[in-house]
């Protein structure tokens, strides 16, 4: 069978360097098909382990099929797909081989049987995103993407740090599930929360995602923060430390996006939000719990693509990307603005959207451990996700004020693509057996029931009630808000800036010193050997025969002591 | 040339009593499907309705409180680090 030895993550790579040469219908063609090549693999597969070897003496499984490793890898060869008929437009020619390399390696990560191999697939990530962030080709987004690349590679110290450690103490390459009972284990969650946008270091997300292009942010939500998700599900599943980590992420992604102006950002904030749903999951850990936290994956990746594809067409179409700019673009965008706000509704886990049926599950599992902080945590939560990204997105892009843009419908390609994604918001809230059919354990559970659709749609609509009530406390600013990386952006440049000022004066102090102490070397130079000074005067002959004596005198003398 | 219905005050003044209807609906909703509580304060009438309004409130407060401390003009990075 070819899926024993074509490796799907490779695959996607190997297209995307292909994609760098080609052009017109033949680059279409590989964008098109080389993801579905590898959804068509990674479905057939049989389980187990498919590619195993020894490199540079570690026992490594590049290859490796499960459950979980399915399920993501599944979404992820969607999504390539889905983001590649996005971005066919794009002028930028570099921006789809990179997302090829990231994407492929993405999905390289997820189908690693062992620590090693998920290492490289996880620096190559970080490659392949930097080079996406870095095609959208303006100044902005070269410092982002060089901050972004700093946060990430000190994710990858954390990380290669603990799997040394782990591997020296064990002697086992295998990821499997871990106990935080060792700095190694500390430091390699460490490396997966950086990349899950967790607090400290959250601000590297909505910092960087929001420069790239237009398409490019719409494979940049998907891969990197989910294939976290995806190694925090495998090696720490029931870890309690994550439900709080995740509930800060949960709440500061609210309060982040509530006061945002930039489309974009107010999307990525979200993404940190969301991802703080399924760590919660992950911290829960029943089999209930971690269904929910992959689910939510599954589900969260499409509809925030579709966000992100609809707010790509808006800046695509208009060049604007603040709500101050934006609004009343329903009239003559009215695709974009249906699908933003099936995107919307399925954020917001509206009933008969993907978001129901999946987040659903984590909310239960919190119900059924008896963690009532927790649930109600997350059903404050479930009301600030539509607060901040259900009705905010929408409501300042597509309608509020009338901005009296009159930009059209973006080309056909990316109306495809958010049809597509659109469809599966819906579709897969309805018909959500195929979904739950991939989860890693085998589940009954049914959404739907009276009172969960009246409890959520009640959270929900009045929570709308409270967006509109509160609408004038809500009106964008042409502000930002300060998040972590200030103390990067700014306070650590003025220290070195201060720094540099302290050398400086330093060294000025010293060069006046040294230029001190030279010129009084001069002076006795020239005072001894100068024109007129004693060692160069020409001397008479009778003084030079005056000194002959003396010194033949002298001689005489020594000669007879 | 007259704006899009759904820009008119008359629409407008629809969709808010429409909306109004549907709230009043989903809470007597509760009362048509069988409950089964986790928590007893699910049990309270009307739970997720002013749960749901009092933790937007408390969101939104908390955010403008954030913003007295936090917030900048949004070319607040751009100068220094053009100059950097």
């Amino acid at each position: 069978m070819a899926s024993a030895f074509l490796h799907p993550g490779l695959l996607v790579v190997v297209a995307g360097f292909a994609l760098a040469l080609l052009g017109g219908r033949a680059r279409a063609a590989v964008a098109l098909l080389a993801p579905l090549a590898a959804l068509y693999l990674i479905l057939v597969a049989p389980t187990g382990v498919a590619w195993s070897g020894s490199w540079l003496g570690f026992e490594v499984k590049p290859l490796a099929y499960d459950p979980l490793s399915r399920m993501f890898g599944v979404v992820f060869a969607i999504m390539a797909f889905a983001g590649a008929l996005f971005a066919l437009n794009q002028k930028s020619r570099l921006e789809l081989p990179a997302a090829f390399v990231y994407a492929g390696s993405a999905i390289g990560a997820v189908l690693a049987g062992d620590l090693v191999t998920l290492f490289v697939c996880w620096e190559l990530m970080a490659v392949g995103s930097t080079l996406v962030i870095w095609t959208a080709g303006s100044v902005t987004a070269y410092r982002a993407s060089l901050r972004y690349m700093a946060i990430h590679l000190l994710g990858g110290v954390l990380l290669f740090a603990g799997i040394a450690g782990h591997v020296a103490a064990t002697g086992s390459t295998g990821f499997d599930r871990m106990a935080l009972e060792s700095p190694a284990h500390w430091l390699i969650l460490a490396g997966f929360l950086v990349n899950a946008g967790a607090p400290p270091l959250s601000a590297w997300l909505p910092d960087a995602y929001p420069e790239a292009s237009w398409s490019g942010m719409v494979f940049l939500s998907a891969f990197t923060t989910k294939t976290a998700v995806y190694v925090l599900l495998r090696g720490f599943p029931g870890t309690e430390l994550l439900i709080w980590v995740g509930l800060i992420m949960v709440f500061y992604g609210i309060v982040y996006a509530l006061l945002e102006n930039d489309m974009r950002r107010i999307l990525a904030y979200s993404i940190v939000n969301q991802v703080g749903f399924m760590v919660v999951g992950i911290g829960i850990g029943t089999e209930m719990a971690l269904n929910g936290a992959a689910a939510h994956a599954f589900t969260h990746i499409i509809y925030k693509a579709l966000l992100l594809m609809s707010a790509g067409s808006v800046l695509y179409a208009t060049q604007r990307r603040k709500c101050t700019d934006l609004g009343g673009l329903f009239r003559t965008m009215p695709l974009t603005a249906v699908c933003g706000t099936i995107g919307a509704l399925a954020i917001s886990s509206f009933p008969l959207t993907s978001g129901f049926v999946s987040k659903s599950m984590i909310s239960q599992a919190a119900g059924d451990e008896h963690l009532l902080w927790v649930w109600l945590a997350l059903a404050a939560a479930t009301a600030g996700v539509f607060l901040h990204a259900g009705i905010k997105f929408p409501w300042f892009v597509f309608f509020q004020k009338d901005s009296g843009l009159r930009p059209d419908e973006p080309p056909l390609n990316m109306r495809l693509a958010m049809l597509l994604f659109a469809a599966l918001c819906i579709g897969l809230g309805i018909f959500y057996q195929p979904l739950y059919a991939l989860l890693p354990f085998s589940t009954d559970y049914v959404p739907y029931t009276g009172s969960h659709v009246v409890v959520q749609l009640e959270l929900l609509l009045f929570s709308g009630l409270a967006f509109f009530v509160m609408l004038p406390m809500l009106q964008r600013t042409l502000t930002i808000t300060l998040d972590v990386d200030w103390f990067y952006r700014r306070i650590a440049p003025a220290l070195v800036g201060a720094g540099a000022l302290a050398l400086r004066a330093m060294g000025e102090t010293l060069g006046a010193a040294r230029d001190g102490g030279v010129r009084r070397i001069e002076a006795a130079a020239h005072a001894l050997h100068g024109p007129q000074a004693i060692l160069a005067r020409t001397w008479t002959t009778g003084g030079m025969a005056m000194w002959a004596a003396l010194l033949l005198g002298a001689y005489l003398v020594v000669f007879y002591l | 040339m007259q704006d899009h219905w759904l820009a008119r005050d008359s629409s407008i003044r629809l969709l808010w009593r429409g909306f109004i209807v549907v709230l009043a609906l989903t809470v007597l909703a509760e009362f048509f499907v069988s409950q089964h509580p986790h928590f007893r304060v699910e049990s309270v009438p009307g739970f997720g309705a002013w749960y749901g309004f009092l933790a937007c409130a408390g969101l939104i407060l908390f955010a403008k409180g954030l913003a007295m401390f936090l917030k900048r003009p949004d070319t607040y990075y751009e100068k220094g680090e053009r100059d950097g």
